[in-house]
């Protein structure tokens, strides 16, 4: 076992050195629409963390815990819903978008929506409340006192972003379902981790998932570098 | 409230990002798309590298854009059945008539065949080696329920899991009644995985034989192949269009061109030098020619029996104005 991670490794670090042309598209392809899909998400993931970390409503533990049951969502069957609905005979099947990158990105978008939903409501919901207090007594408005409350609570959301963006580049589920891991079109390194395995060709896998490890921490240790220096 | 700005600025860049990156992507999609065709396919075709083979070759001499999705032939079906493939490449006949009676299927046209075989340990603690396919599966049955053997099922749906299962019945077995002894052990999972399941528990596994000779090559498994040839083994892959009335927008003139390219002599010869280099031997046969020309009467008569729906490969009211796909 442990020369075959060993032999993996050195196929890694072989594939790196190297820099092989299909590996760096499929490592780029992957940051790509990964990244993407995050971004995707924080249009509507942080207004939405934003207002229920900050409003009080009836319900409202419910809806917490709502999202927070939701981050555990397994990736195939989110695929399969996502499949349902972008498959031909499904509600948005007329737009063709099955097997493409965008049904990947849409499918990893809601992914990770509950995991930046429910850290930056965690994030805003920290924040001291009188400082809300304080910027409304000095004449600000509602929005401008959830900018008050968001530069407070910077470190939160940046970590709510980074984690989607992990857990995005990292599953495997929603991008074979939805993009079927088509040559240089839909192939990214989950599911080239996913067919080199069922090929038998463990060290490839191997040295993928080592790239993979380095994208996911290096992101990581970047975030941290930015949170230090302030 | 200067940073009012800052954060809106990053949200704002943020969107603007996220909205240029897919609009990006759907226009380039656009010219992508235009001659795309969506071949949902068996796993044992793809894992062994001869699609990506043929796909080279087919590229070269077609301006269309070939997407292979690989699954179990179960799944193929039923994704095609819903229109979101042009066309399919499976091994199972039993589950391809019906595909075709119930107007999804076009076209079918058969390409290649090989047989199945059965592996196991190289103790052979049930003694089958050499032994005719029937007479193997009872011994295996007969070490089973004594404690002596163990036989991993796919248990995925797929083509060879159908295969599978309609062998064990043609023995005179009930594969439900089995399914329940301990000795019978579903994997739910895909071949190669199957195969290293059979290694680690020493059992008996039906096996493609492309897979298999992969995975032994590559030292990630031990085991034996100990029945090979025979009817029940036999193994036969088909094209299947989709039909254009059922989903409009399937791209037929596609499916019939791949399908031309796959029985035509290019093809066929493709098929049927895949494998030589790596393994010594070849891992499909082409089927046209035998079909054709019945130069062994035998292998003829048992896919007939096997494969052909009411007498045909595929029946005139399913061949769509294509008749010299079958002359």
């Amino acid at each position: 076992m442990f020369g075959e991670i060993l032999e993996g490794l050195r196929k890694a670090l072989e594939l790196i050195i190297s820099i092989d042309p299909t590996v760096v598209q499929i490592t780029l392809r992957s940051i790509y629409i990964s990244g993407t899909a995050t971004l995707l998400s924080v249009l509507w993931s942080l207004p939405l963390g934003i207002t229920i970390g900050l409003r009080k409503f009836p319900g409202k533990n419910f809806v917490k815990s709502t999202f927070n049951a939701l981050i555990g969502v397994p990736t195939v069957a989110l695929g399969l819903v996502v499949y349902l609905i972008l498959s031909k005979q499904g509600l948005l099947g007329s737009l063709h978008l099955l097997y493409s990158p965008i049904a990947i990105m849409l499918g990893q978008a809601l992914l990770v929506s509950p995991i930046l939903v429910s850290f930056i409501a965690s994030a805003v919901e920290a924040v001291d409340p009188q400082i809300i207090d304080l910027a409304k007594t000095l004449g600000a408005s509602e929005l401008e006192a959830s900018v008050a409350v968001l530069n407070e609570s910077k470190d939160g959301v940046l970590l709510a972003v980074i984690s989607g963006f992990n857990r995005a580049i990292a599953e495997l589920g929603i991008a074979l379902m939805l993009g079927g891991n088509i040559v240089g079109w839909t192939r990214v390194l989950t599911t080239t981790i996913a067919l080199e395995t069922g090929r038998g060709n463990l060290s490839i896998a191997i040295a993928l998932s080592v790239i993979l490890l380095l994208i996911v921490s290096a992101v990581s240790t970047l975030t941290n570098l930015i949170r230090r220096r302030r | 409230m200067k940073r009012f700005g800052a954060w809106g600025m990053t949200f704002l860049v943020a969107a603007a990002v996220a909205v240029v990156s897919v609009a990006g992507t759907s226009y380039y999609m656009q010219s992508y798309s235009r001659n795309r065709l969506i071949v949902s396919t068996t796993t044992s075709l793809f894992d062994t590298g001869l699609l990506d083979e043929i796909e080279t070759h087919f590229e070269k001499a077609y301006p269309i854009n070939l997407n292979f999705i690989s699954m179990g032939t179960g799944l193929a079906l039923r994704f095609a059945e819903r229109g979101d493939a042009d066309m399919i490449l499976v091994h199972a006949p039993s589950k391809e008539f019906p595909f075709l009676e119930e107007g999804y299927g076009l076209c079918r046209k058969i390409i290649a065949y090989n047989f199945f075989t059965i592996v196991g340990p190289e103790t052979d603690p049930a003694e089958i080696e050499g032994l005719s396919p029937e007479e193997a599966l009872t011994k295996i049955m007969d070490a089973g329920r004594s404690g002596e053997a163990k036989w991993i099922s796919r248990g995925d749906d797929s083509g060879t899991h159908t295969k599978e299962k309609e062998f064990w019945t043609s023995t005179g077995f009930d594969v439900t009644v089995l399914q329940k002894e301990n000795w019978y052990i579903e994997a739910g999972a895909g071949m190669g995985k199957t195969l290293q399941i059979a290694e680690e528990h020493s059992a008996y596994t039906l096996a493609d034989m492309g897979t298999y000779l992969k995975y032994y090559h590559e030292n990630l498994i031990t085991l034996k192949v100990l029945v090979s040839q025979g009817q029940p083994l036999l193994n036969v892959y088909s094209a299947i269009a989709v039909n254009k009335t059922l989903h409009p927008s399937t791209n037929l003139d596609g499916a019939i061109n791949f399908t031309r390219f796959l029985v035509s002599e290019e093809g066929q010869q493709i098929i049927k030098n895949y494998g030589q280099d790596m393994y010594g031997q070849n891992l499909f046969h082409p089927a046209v020619e035998l079909l054709k020309e019945e130069t062994d009467q035998t292998l003829v008569q048992w896919i007939q029996e096997y494969a052909f729906l009411n007498g045909y490969e595929c029946p005139p009211e399913y061949q769509d104005e294509h008749q010299e796909l079958y002359n």
